[in-house]
């Protein structure tokens, strides 16, 4: 029995400094290192020990959040995150960039097995005791030995002219009488982006199902090199393009960080505009898709129009639909005038008053419940075990949420009602999404109604050396995170974003067994992972 | 029951008339009827394929769907197959591991073959060009026959240039 007792987990978990504290109590020789600037606590530590240190965090209920890895010839840095109560620390440790190897953090955190795997395809480095030694970006377009994130790589790499189709990826298959399986993708049935599902099913269930991701990557880390912060942030808005504020602000705020400039507070306080508009946006849309995905199609045409008209007040007032290359280094491109808060408080009116009707209405609409209600169930012992983020964490009962527990401006100031559920389920996601629009529209007007004065944007200041920068930024998926490393001159040496992708994805397949086929794509809608900002 | 149909009654009807100022569209439109009953009898099938893009096209070509542009009106309507379509709308930068996905579709799809590339990305690579993992444009993996600037295009332009592509292909 869940009671109310059992949320928040966060509450639970220590405090960074604790868990620095934690570590060293468990014999873990830690050195303080300070190189990274952000909202983030760095703590070097031996690569023996990088096992152990994930099970201590483990041990005392610490969200893993992502490993990440920079090649610095002859070495390569790893950095772990895991995030405690009040925000992140970073584990960092070196290898040799020849047969590196480290424990993996993966038999205490299963939300490590993908990256991990990832790391050794990209990096070559070997992650000893990982229950799962197959490739997972690696699919043909280079060859087993090749490591396309180290220096030594070129970014055009040795293509083959035609890059041949990835046939024999290892699938786990379940055998026995009237198990059938059934591949679906790369390309997909409808306006989707690419990947694998396999199902092993028998009549109508699904007894499991396994995915093969990593269509899209196209390279993103690789071509991040060598840029200036402001292609960067170009680069990073289009990690995941639904989420392309969320994306450049992280990168921005890394950048930010890395050089040490505060900006102007009504600048972030546009970014926080922009970021709830873009997650009202994405709520929106997919509540639509997911009444569509069993038929509802009115509640599709009603949030389908709600979401043009906010797309259009978008391009009205900031000039892009999608709100693109909004956020620049330094702030934000363009101010608000009088006339545009009028208008774009005028927009929260209207549509928290249509949704004051239409929500209630999708809630209880029997039809649709009937179809939601106990559908793709992620209990919240998995939801934890998987560290899963965003609105699907929270419809599990696991309610983290940066802006509230480890808040940046301009949340700091402002109170944040996270909407939680304990029903796991995709009605339980339909409504934790409908609930934050209205929270976004509360956090809006009271943003528009204290913007402050001053400049929106501030000069980028000029690199000097070496600095690197984190950041972190909660965007309608979920928490998003940013790694730069800039060099020389500014250049980009490293980046790496975390889309909650990484994290939401492998909750799909654990949802998904004993639902039946014609769920799936339900089920699939209302996790909504990014397949680009997972594939890079 | 009651409050669905409540709810729809007071929405009304928002399909909008193409921009009465944009008379290329309207010209276009008109040709566009006339050539999808002359050409594909009476309706023009579209297989959307995501070669590798950042998701921001799709979003837009959903839009297309929506109550204001309703793109069925012109007889065009997007299929589950690459078999049953007439026309194939391909986003991203081609992502290698794309590579062979897409040529398959494009070779399973019946002529005339109609490729549209929409996005900068489709058109030159965009943003993340060409490399180890990235084919860029869409042209140098399958034949184009249009391309749709812009990232992403908005839904006017999509319709523009799918409108533009029948005006040619009538010709
Ligand atoms: S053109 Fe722009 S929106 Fe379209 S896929 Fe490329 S980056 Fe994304």
């Amino acid at each position: 029995m869940i009671t109310q007792a059992h949320l928040g987990w966060q509450s639970l978990s220590p405090d960074v400094e604790s868990l620095v504290l934690l570590l060293k109590d468990a014999g873990i020789p830690t050195k303080e290192q300070s190189k990274i600037q952000g909202p983030v606590k760095v703590v070097m530590i031996e690569s023996v020990f990088w096992g152990k240190a994930a099970a201590v965090a483990a041990d005392n209920r610490v969200r893993w959040c992502a490993v990440w890895a920079e090649h610095r010839p002859p070495e390569i840095d790893i950095f772990a995150a895991m995030a405690g109560r009040n925000g992140h620390l970073l584990l960092h440790t070196l290898v040799p960039d020849q047969q590196g190897e480290l424990p993996s953090q993966t038999p205490f955190f299963p939300a490590a097995n993908r990256p991990e795997r990832y790391l050794r395809d990209m990096f070559g480095v070997h992650f000893f005791d990982h229950p799962d030694q197959r490739r997972w970006m690696r699919h043909q377009a280079w060859q087993e030995g090749q490591y396309p994130l180290l220096k030594t790589f070129p970014l055009a790499g040795t293509p083959a002219e035609m890059t041949p189709p990835d046939c024999h990826y290892p699938f786990l298959a379940v055998e026995g009488e009237g198990v059938y399986e059934i591949p679906v993708g790369p390309v997909h049935a409808g306006i989707i982006e690419p990947g694998h599902f396999r199902f092993q099913a028998m009549g109508e269930d699904i007894l499991s199902l396994e995915e093969h991701l990593g269509y899209v990557h196209k390279g993103i880390e690789k071509s991040a090199e060598g840029r200036d912060v402001r292609g960067l942030v170009r680069l990073a808005g289009r990690v995941s393009g639904d989420s392309t504020v969320a994306h450049a602000w992280a990168a921005c705020q890394a950048c930010e960080a890395a050089v040490g400039i505060t900006l102007p507070r009504r600048a972030l306080m546009i970014r926080g505009i922009l970021a709830e508009r873009e997650r009202i946006a994405n709520h929106l849309g997919d509540i639509g898709a997911c009444c569509n995905d069993v038929g509802f199609t009115f509640a599709q045409v009603q949030c389908s129009r709600l979401r043009e008209l906010w797309q259009r007040q978008n391009a009205a007032v900031f000039g892009h639909r999608l709100l693109m290359d909004i956020v620049v280094p330094g702030g934000v491109k363009g101010d608000l005038d009088a006339v545009q808060l009028d208008f774009l408080h005028a927009a929260i009116e209207q549509l928290r008053s249509e949704l004051r009707e239409f929500l209630p209405l999708l809630y209880e609409y029997p039809s649709l419940q009937d179809r939601l209600r106990t559908t793709g169930v992620l209990s919240l012992k998995k939801a934890r075990s998987l560290g899963v983020l965003g609105f699907l964490a929270r419809a599990s009962g696991e309610c983290w949420d940066l802006r509230r527990d480890a808040p940046y401006v301009p949340y700091g100031n402002m109170v944040i009602t996270v909407p939680h559920s304990l029903e796991g389920d995709a009605s339980g996601r339909l409504r934790i999404r409908g609930d934050e629009i209205l929270v976004s529209l509360d956090l809006l007007e009271e943003m528009l109604k204290k913007l402050p004065a001053g400049e929106v944007a501030m000069e980028f200041p000029a690199v000097q050396g070496d600095c690197s920068g984190f950041g972190c930024i909660e965007g309608w998926r979920g928490e998003i995170l940013a790694y730069v490393h800039l060099g020389e001159g500014g250049r980009v040496l490293r980046y790496f974003p975390r889309d909650p992708s990484w994290l939401n994805w492998p909750a799909l397949e654990v949802m998904i067994e004993g639902v039946i086929v014609p769920d799936f794509p339900l089920c699939n809608k209302s996790v909504n992972g990014s397949y680009s900002g997972h594939d890079l | 029951m009651f409050s669905v149909l409540g709810r729809i009654f007071k929405t009304g009807c928002l399909t909008e008339k193409l921009p009465a100022h944009d008379q290329v569209v309207e010209q276009l439109g008109s040709v566009c009827r006339k050539e999808i009953s002359r050409i594909f009898g009476g309706s023009l099938a579209i297989r959307m394929v995501d070669a590798g893009s950042c998701n921001g096209c799709e979003l837009e070509m959903h839009a297309l769907n929506n109550s204001f542009y309703d793109i069925e009106r012109f007889g065009i309507h997007f299929v589950a197959s690459p078999r049953h379509a007439d026309l194939l709308l391909v986003t991203g930068p081609v992502a290698r591991h794309m590579q062979a996905a897409l040529k398959g579709t494009y070779d399973a799809t019946p002529d005339p073959k109609l490729v549209i590339a929409m996005g900068d990305c489709a058109a030159d690579g965009g943003e993340f060009g060409v490399s180890y993992a990235s084919c860029g444009a869409v042209a140098n993996v399958v034949p184009v026959d249009v391309v749709i600037r812009g990232c992403p295009p908005n839904p006017l332009q999509l319709l523009e240039g799918i409108l533009q592509l029948l005006g040619r292909s009538g010709r």
